[in-house]
């Protein structure tokens, strides 16, 4: 009984460090104060200074667009792979392949940053492309990265798939393209979007790479709400914060609802095709 | 023209299908333009000479026209003061050496937070370790900036930790933890706590529970059963998360920057700085090749643990 005791202080302990900072991050948007750790009464002001602030409001367009495109990209690439990797067994430059897949998770963003910015300049010299820096620079370095953890969540999903409906549609004739649009597409869905959520977010919130990477006039949200916080607190970041934990909450439940729903929809089929076969 | 095609036909014909190949190449020379060649990049300009110009680095291959005696030569410079400075600077050391320790730091604080979390949530009921881990992970869909930014207002002098200390009565003052290296400990924790609970917690889930039940049965006490059976066979999910902390952490740059004092020195810092500040484009490269030499072992270490895992399903 007592080692349980501890276990619970444990976890209760773990989750309030995880909770606890964004909660007091969320209370403090509401300050009047200006000074973010004396409480000066309820307010809203800072929202409202919020929606006046040009530059952070272009500054977010810009990263939702790079982190929008990125993520598609990424998906597309990850999905390819994720196939490559759990479905086409041993081929030559497997070994590589699979280096270059995982090397980016762990890769320090100083590192990754770095070398894009020196191939791009280094292309830039050698062919006149990419011209100059900016958007297209960042979405370039955003898919690179994010590709790596869609092709992670792809590989899980399609490694615990059961590979039999593939072999049954391919017996029944069906074209390897034809199976992968009809059977296995629809079954790793859930992961396809999963993983261009994950790729959204990380784009979203990457600074390092992105400031190696861009050029004048194209500065994502990040590296705004860096500049401002490396001078300090500021009630308008606070304010900002809350936005993004309520929309990443709306989301996630938002998410579970619908595959909550989804799983009870297949029991369901799948009891109905049992009492009918 | 129509040989190109023909080659790569051929070529694509020996990888198998056309399709399968195009999916295998897509990714394939995505991540060579945009991974691989970068790397290669970065170590050739790790041996050339800053200089100001645009773009601020000699060139290392040269054709050298000489008209008189109407030859062409071929000139490689590879300049290794770059590196000579990294060993020579006590600076560089001392930030490799910090960035090593803070990581480490930061890995057993993750450690001794996330095992005991991730050991209670595979031993809670089935139907709530779903969101138990779903609140696990849920901070790391908010920014990773803004989580950070949360510590500054708790870790500032007149913050709320400090204000808490002066409330009860045990300090007499207002205490600044902000820009220190704790405020760094603490910060890299935080961020890091889900990467270690995530793969504890699927080696802890996937135990057999018998072998605990047969431990108690041959008279061993919960703590032995624990050290002798559930430590050691949840031996690599320790081995992973400690590596998913332990490496990104080496080269952060996020943290110390906002959390961390001026004397706060990590090898991502540096490379910063030398890259922003000093705009000396061959130290930061070479800073960054030492950076993957320390991670060499590591991240391979890493690869065959993530291999064997991969393999294992």
């Amino acid at each position: 009984m007592k080692r349980f005791g501890f276990l619970a202080w444990a976890l209760w302990f773990g989750y309030a460090f995880l909770y606890v900072p964004i909660a007091l991050l969320v209370i403090y948007s509401f300050n009047e104060s200006r000074l973010v750790t004396v409480w000066g009464g309820f307010s809203t002001k800072w929202y409202g200074e919020l929606l006046n602030n040009e530059a952070l409001l272009s500054a977010a367009g810009l990263s939702l667009q790079v982190a929008a495109v990125s993520a598609t990209l990424a998906v597309v690439l990850g999905t390819c792979a994720g196939m490559a990797l759990t479905r086409f067994g041993r081929f030559r430059g497997r070994t590589l392949f699979g280096g270059m897949i995982t090397a980016p998770l762990v890769m320090p963003e100083v590192i990754t940053g770095l070398s894009l910015l020196l191939l791009f300049v280094a292309l830039e010299q050698l062919i006149g492309w990419p011209d100059g820096r900016g958007v297209t620079t960042i979405t370039i370095a955003h898919t690179t990265f994010t590709a790596s953890y869609v092709a992670v969540v792809v590989q899980s999903r399609l490694a615990g798939m059961d590979g039999s409906l593939e072999e049954a549609a391919m017996d029944l004739g069906a074209r390897p393209a034809k199976v992968f649009f009809v059977i296995t597409l629809p079954i790793i869905a859930p992961a396809l979007v999963a993983g261009w959520l994950l790729a959204f977010t990380l784009s979203l919130d990457d600074v390092v790479v992105a400031s190696f990477v861009s050029g004048p006039g194209s500065t994502t949200l990040p590296m705004v709400i860096f500049s401002s916080v490396k001078f300090g607190i500021s009630p308008q970041i606070n304010a900002l914060a809350t936005l993004m934990v309520l929309v990443v909450a709306l989301g996630i439940l938002v998410a579970s609802v619908v595959m909550a729903r989804q799983d009870r929809q297949r029991k369901r089929d799948e009891q109905m095709a049992l009492q009918t076969g | 023209m129509r040989a190109v095609v023909s080659v790569l036909a051929a070529v694509l014909g020996r990888i198998g299908l056309w399709g399968r190949g195009v999916v295998v190449a897509i990714p394939f020379l995505w991540l060579m333009l945009f991974f691989l060649v970068p790397f290669l990049i970065v170590f050739g300009i790790s041996f050339s000479e800053s200089i100001i110009a645009q773009p601020p680095y000699a060139p290392l291959v040269e054709w050298l026209t000489d008209e008189d005696a109407g030859t062409n030569k071929l000139q490689i410079l590879l300049n290794l003061t770059n590196y000579l400075r990294l060993t020579g600077d006590d600076l560089y050391i001392l930030a490799y050496l910090n960035s090593v320790k803070i990581a480490l730091v930061t890995t057993l604080m993750c450690l001794a937070i996330g095992y005991p979390m991730a050991y209670a949530i595979a031993k809670a009921p089935p139907a709530r370790r779903g969101p138990l881990m779903m609140l696990v992970i849920l901070p790391f869909w908010t920014s990773f900036l803004i989580r950070i930014y949360a510590w500054i207002g708790i870790l500032k002098g007149n913050g709320v930790i400090s204000n808490f200390l002066e409330w009860t009565g045990l300090t007499s003052g207002p205490v600044e933890i902000l820009y220190s290296d704790w405020a760094v400990y603490i910060g890299m924790t935080y961020c890091y706590l889900p990467f270690m609970v995530l793969p504890l917690y699927s080696t802890l889930e996937k135990m057999d529970p018998t072998l605990l039940e047969a431990a108690a049965d041959l008279g061993c006490r919960p703590f032995k059963a624990f050290l002798k059976v559930t430590l050691p066979l949840s031996l690599p999910g320790i081995v992973a998360g400690s590596l998913l902390v332990f490496i990104p952490a080496v080269g952060e740059f996020v943290t110390p920057e906002l959390l961390g004092g001026p004397d706060t020195l990590m090898i991502g810092r540096v490379l910063w700085n030398e890259f922003f500040a000093n705009r000396d484009w061959p130290v930061a490269s070479a800073v960054a090749i030492a950076l993957l030499l320390v991670l060499v072992v590591p991240i391979m270490i890493f690869q065959h643990v993530q291999g064997r895992e991969a393999e294992g399903r």
